[in-house]
């Protein structure tokens, strides 16, 4: 059964989607990511979308759901590395993706993630 | 179309799976390669073709999607239809809104596709199924 990884880095959990999801995957990945907050009790997800060539209305459903599920749960998503054709399609397509996170690579998406921690947990600052 | 528009190959594949929107995509972004699009055009069609396939398979059941490269003196383009003999739209302009659904989609793939394409044809019958037929141009 095919899976998207989820690596752990610490009380943040990493997702880097490398590969042309079909939907069940993508539904997959949502569920999957859900859990691994719950059970590893990460505070943030990355979810690195820089190898997609594609983000089509369902998969940024998925990424806009994941984002409110685990803001539930208590832990911020950041959603990093959008290639620009893909940003272009999007919100050409009419999906602006509120309320998810953004940044341009990992690296400054895990700065966003550590700086939300240290003010603690201020919602307000994290959320657009 | 003009009447300088001529027909360079074309292709078909069936809409009957989920994996078939993949594949769907992958040769959609081939083709839009090979005629020279730019990343920006080739992510635009390969997204369009994206929703319009999975609307034939959810909304319609499964269909075809035919492929036409175009040539129209030194333009080149790629003409995608997706097919479906399924339920059909009863409302036409009701479906092209945005936020509209009669599933649990968010109501872009219509409307949406429609702006990531020049040219875009909507032909349903209730009871018949729905074609769609979208052309971007180099």
């Amino acid at each position: 059964m095919d899976r998207i990884p989820i690596l752990r880095m610490g009380e943040f959990l990493l997702v880097t989607i490398q590969v042309d999801m079909h939907d069940e995957l993508a539904m997959r990945l949502q569920d999957d990511l859900t859990n691994a907050i719950q059970t590893k009790g990460a505070k943030g997800v990355l979810i690195d979308i820089s190898a997609m060539e594609m983000v089509d209305s369902f998969i940024g459903r998925m990424i806009a759901d994941i984002s409110g599920m685990a803001q539930i749960l208590d832990a911020k998503t950041v959603l990093v590395g959008m290639q620009p054709a893909v940003a272009i399609t999007l919100v050409e397509l009419g999906l602006t993706l509120p309320g998810v996170a953004t940044a341009l690579n990992v690296d400054r998406g895990m700065q966003l993630l550590r700086r939300s921690m240290d003010d603690g947990d201020d919602d307000a600052s994290f959320q657009r | 179309m003009t009447a300088m528009t001529t027909l360079h190959s074309s292709g078909e594949l069936p809409l009957k799976t989920e994996r078939d929107i993949v594949l769907g995509r992958q040769t959609v972004r081939r083709l839009s390669q090979e005629q020279g699009f730019s990343l920006v055009d080739q992510t635009k069609i390969v997204t369009a073709a994206s929703e319009l396939a999975r609307n034939a398979l959810i909304y319609g059941g499964g269909g075809v999607l035919i492929w036409e490269v175009l040539l129209d003196g030194i333009k080149r383009g790629l003409r995608l239809t997706f097919k479906d003999e399924g339920p059909g739209i009863p409302n036409l302009e009701l479906a092209l809104t945005d936020g509209w659904t009669s599933g649990h989609g968010l109501g872009l793939g219509l409307s949406g596709a429609r702006r990531l394409v020049n040219e875009f044809e909507l032909d349903s019958a209730v009871g018949q199924g729905t074609r769609v037929t979208v052309t971007r141009w180099k």
